[in-house]
């Protein structure tokens, strides 16, 4: 589809930033919610091109970031029970637990492999009907979708040796947790363009209609966050909160009807852990009862010691958009991406690994401002 | 995490699987969590080896309308009456 390649003509970016510097509307945070979009406003230099008085905020988008030492101490004792081959997406592997990493197990001779897709799993449950296959399924809305459907593959196929460890969230009661706390003052949020494809833009109503802060649906290119920048200032020049669809492309109001009924099928929400922010109820996603058979916790109860942080990791407060990752005294120096003592520093969507990745040179500028 | 790719349909194949190109590159798929038929020639959003959603080739000519046009997104976004809609944008 030729109309896609448009999407990346860098000479539409220049309008669409002269209406951003033109428009008046006093100092204002916006916030992102995704962590694709974190990665994408830092890699493109987004935040160095908008005026001063624009800040830009990352939130609790990364699911990597936002997935607890408890669970992640869950899944390297499920890697460890024999028998068991634990598979994960690639993300999770090298994030530090209480103790150790997916990584550091699998180096111990445990075996923990990485799936690109649920589709793999099923596959390794067929090949190995001698092994269980537990999944550890990490993700939102957008990625729920992939392991609610293996669960149906794998009750229709009559697989007995497949599982799955679910810590998945949902981002409306993150979003929710996060303004109620009231820490940080967001007067726009930026909405995650393929949560939202699933469970549709009017699921961010909720924003306009009880916050009052204005939203806009955004795809991932850098003219499309430009866009919903704008078309967020539009709504704030004139006191105007509503939400704003700019990724209809892709995202229909309702969403993906079938994808999300896959999932409620499967799943029931549930309290879960939130780094940074602790239990936050009806914000996960758990078996159902009739799909006990399938679910990790079910068929395989364990005993974790409990779970705890390193004590200079700061990714908390980076989560909940309270400080900048170079606010963080161990940013880049005992924290890199090689040697990472939080998750924000080891996905690839988490904040500080965008930081360090791609904002070293206006690390300054950040700094000054958060001093203001 | 949420990363997503437009891929395009190249061959439907049993079990609800696909095979899409993936900017050259193919990949089989599964089509189980996508809303309606699928066809040789769409172009839907790869998620996990998932296709999630259509892309829709006119809505994707209307938002880059939008980006040139800045009287379009005043009109769409700035104005306090009436409330803006979807199907404004």
């Amino acid at each position: 589809m030729s109309v896609l390649a448009s999407f990346r003509d860098s000479s539409r970016a220049a309008p669409l930033l002269e209406r951003i510097r033109a428009r008046e509307t006093g100092p204002v945070a916006l916030m992102e919610f995704c962590g694709g979009h974190t990665v994408a406003i830092f890699r493109s230099g987004i935040r160095s091109v908008l005026p001063e008085h624009i800040r830009m905020l990352s939130g609790p988008g990364c699911p990597v970031c936002v997935t607890s030492n408890m669970d992640l101490d869950r899944a390297a004792a499920l890697a460890k029970l024999p028998g068991v081959i634990l598979t994960t997406y690639g993300d999770m592997l090298k994030v530090p637990g209480s103790r150790e990493s997916l990584a550091q197990v699998r180096a111990q001779g445990y075996p923990v492999e990485i799936v690109y897709s649920t589709l793999d799993a099923l596959r390794l449950a067929g090949q190995h009907p001698d092994k269980q296959i537990v999944f550890f399924a990490i993700g939102f809305e957008t990625t729920a979708p992939a392991a609610a459907a293996a669960v149906l593959q794998a009750r229709a196929r009559g697989l007995k040796n497949f599982s799955i460890c679910s810590v998945m969230k949902l981002t409306i009661p993150g979003a929710r947790a996060l303004l109620d706390m009231g820490e940080v003052r967001v007067q726009g949020v930026i909405g995650p363009g393929h949560v939202s494809s699933i469970i549709g833009a009017d699921a961010w109503r909720f924003l306009p209609d009880v916050y009052r802060v204005p939203v806009a649906i955004s795809g991932f290119e850098p003219l499309d966050i430009l866009a919903s920048i704008d078309a967020l200032l539009a709504m704030l020049e004139k006191g105007n909160a509503d939400l704003a669809n700019l990724y209809s492309r892709i995202v229909k109001p309702g969403g993906n009807t079938k994808a999300w009924g896959a999932v409620t099928e499967v799943f029931e929400t549930c309290a879960s852990s939130w780094r940074g922010f602790g239990n936050i109820p009806d914000s996960g996603l758990a078996l159902r009862p009739q799909y006990a058979e399938y679910d990790a916790e079910h068929r395989f109860p364990i005993d974790i010691p409990d779970s705890v942080e390193h004590p200079a990791c700061r990714c908390g407060e980076v989560l909940r958009g309270v400080i900048e990752p170079v606010d963080c005294k161990v940013f880049g120096t005992a924290c890199t991406p090689e040697q990472p003592l939080g998750p924000c520093m080891v996905s690839s969507e988490g904040s500080c690994a965008a930081y360090y990745n791609f904002h070293q040179s206006t690390h300054t500028k950040t700094r000054h401002a958060t001093e203001q | 995490m949420c990363l997503a790719v437009p891929a395009r349909i190249c061959e439907l194949r049993p079990d609800n699987m696909a095979v899409v190109d993936i900017q050259g590159t193919q990949r089989e798929i599964s089509l189980m969590v996508l809303d309606g038929e699928a066809a040789v020639g769409d172009y839907v959003l790869i998620h996990v080896g998932y296709a999630i959603e259509r892309i829709d080739e006119e809505e994707a000519l209307r938002t880059l309308e939008l980006f040139a046009d800045l009287s379009l997104t005043d009109e769409a976004f700035g104005s306090a009456s009436p409330p803006l809609t979807e199907d404004d944008v």
